[in-house]
């Protein structure tokens, strides 16, 4: 139980250009490194038209499941893998990461991104799982996945392209990407 | 003459209308607070139509319960790698002395079981004095100050205190509706020792007369809550011939991680 009540949220407003982006965010490795793929997609809004002022957070496991720990996850040296992206999105609402394929962190689990999303108009950080493409089999018996109403698990679900993988996230409406919520401990 | 109904507000379409007045805007702030008074509503809500551009961008579906996994029971690691030592004086960014007034604003970052948050990056970006960004999307017509950027980053130390050198920022017109006006405040993004207890908020000064016109503050219903983003004028941290001084702790969401794995 927590003893204490959490600070409230609030949108990250429309002017976090200048302060959150950073050199090299949204490229946790070098594209030219050999193993390194493109995690990409667009943030739509209930209408289907791109939101233009979000930003994505991404963390996640390197390609032997193993989760990064050292200190600099901010700091971008060319060599480190740190696990942890931030990429704002375009005028045309699209994000685009340059990283490694994460590994399983534990057996028999299916491997996705972490990810966190804000935008102006989203008055809190919303948090959701990009899968990578995986079969039904994999997805009945994956923790979360096997939870989601089967309509919906796809919006959990990239899909591959010639470089990597594309996951789009739809705030409202048609194909309204789960969201997550961690349950109290 | 016989007493009529209110009508019901009208449907909203557009979400960049300005055209409500704030006397609409009031009226469906307070029809929302007085239908869900009592519910203990501590984060904003999403679905907030007084704040028009969460009209469209609002999932209209009950979060996901998931219990965090590996990855998500860790944080990113942060250090003096990632933070230079003076970027928290965002008074001495650009040479000179900023306009307006100078303060220090400090508090603790602690988890829901109330173990300081070390050695976490805790970001700002704010307006400066005059109620401007230096960003290209606001074109508010006051002036840019040439000595201040309004970002600043710092550590937690390990009592998880933080401390940032700053200017009073200044409210600021927005387009919400017609004559919306923003309390002054200053964004804060914070991370936790788990991936689940990224936050991003914003910190107000005591007092702001424009409280209770913000539908971006009104958006959470408990008042307990929303005043928890205020933060405190202390004399403690107030500096002689120097700044005034604020204190603001943050509560970030409990950590999921047993201690072994802390």
């Amino acid at each position: 139980m927590s003893a204490l009540a959490p600070t409230p949220g609030q949108t990250v407003g429309p002017f976090f250009g200048y302060a959150l982006p950073f050199d090299g965010g949204a490229e946790l490795i070098p594209a030219g490194r050999p193993g390194a793929i493109r995690l990409h997609g667009t943030v739509f809004d209930g209408a289907g038209v791109p939101v233009p002022d979000a930003i994505v957070e991404l963390w996640q496991a390197d390609e032997t499941g193993s989760v990064p720990q050292v200190e600099g996850s901010r700091a971008r040296d060319g060599w480190t893998f740190t696990g942890f992206g931030r990429a704002p999105v375009d005028d045309t609402g699209h994000y685009s990461f340059t990283t490694l394929r994460p590994g399983p962190t534990e057996p028999h689990r299916a491997p996705f991104f972490a990810i966190t999303v804000f935008a102006r108009g989203l008055m809190h950080r919303l948090f959701t799982r990009a899968y990578l493409p995986l079969d039904p089999d994999t997805a009945a018996a994956d923790p979360l996945l096997s939870t989601v109403a089967e309509d919906r698990r796809a919006t959990l679900i990239s899909r591959p392209d010639e470089h990597g993988f594309v996951f789009d996230i739809r705030l409202q409406g048609p194909g309204e990407t789960v969201f997550v919520e961690y349950g109290a401990r | 003459m016989t007493q009529t109904q209110q009508p019901p507000l009208a449907p909203l379409t557009s979400p960049d209308s300005a055209s409500a007045s704030q006397a609409e805007i009031n009226a469906e702030m307070a029809a929302i607070s007085a239908k869900h008074i009592g519910a203990a509503e501590t984060q904003p809500r999403l679905d907030y139509s007084p704040y028009r551009s969460s009209l469209l961008r609002h999932p209209t579906k009950d979060p996901h319960h998931a219990d965090p996994e590996t990855v998500e029971l860790f944080a990113p690691v942060f250090g003096h790698r990632d933070v230079a030592r003076l970027e928290s004086d965002l008074t001495i960014q650009d040479g000179g002395e900023p306009l307006g007034e100078r303060i220090v604003v400090t508090g603790q970052v602690l988890d829901g079981d109330g173990r300081p948050v070390r050695n976490q990056l805790v970001e700002i970006w704010q307006a400066n004095a005059a109620g401007r960004y230096i960003h290209q999307r606001d074109q508010h017509p006051a002036p840019l100050d040439p000595n201040f950027t309004g970002v600043g980053r710092t550590l937690t130390d390990d009592q998880g205190n933080y401390s940032f050198t700053t200017i009073k920022p200044g409210p600021y017109p927005w387009k919400n509706h017609h004559n919306a006006w923003r309390p002054a405040h200053i964004h804060f993004s914070l991370f936790g020792t788990d991936f689940t207890q990224r936050l991003i908020t914003q910190m107000y000064f005591p007092g702001d007369p424009l409280f209770a016109l913000d539908p971006i503050y009104q958006s959470i219903i408990d008042p307990a809550a929303r005043s928890r983003l205020v933060a405190t004028y202390d004399h403690e941290v107030t500096r002689h011939e120097w700044a005034t001084g604020y204190r603001w702790d943050i509560v970030l969401t409990g950590s999921h991680r047993t201690p072994t794995e802390a």
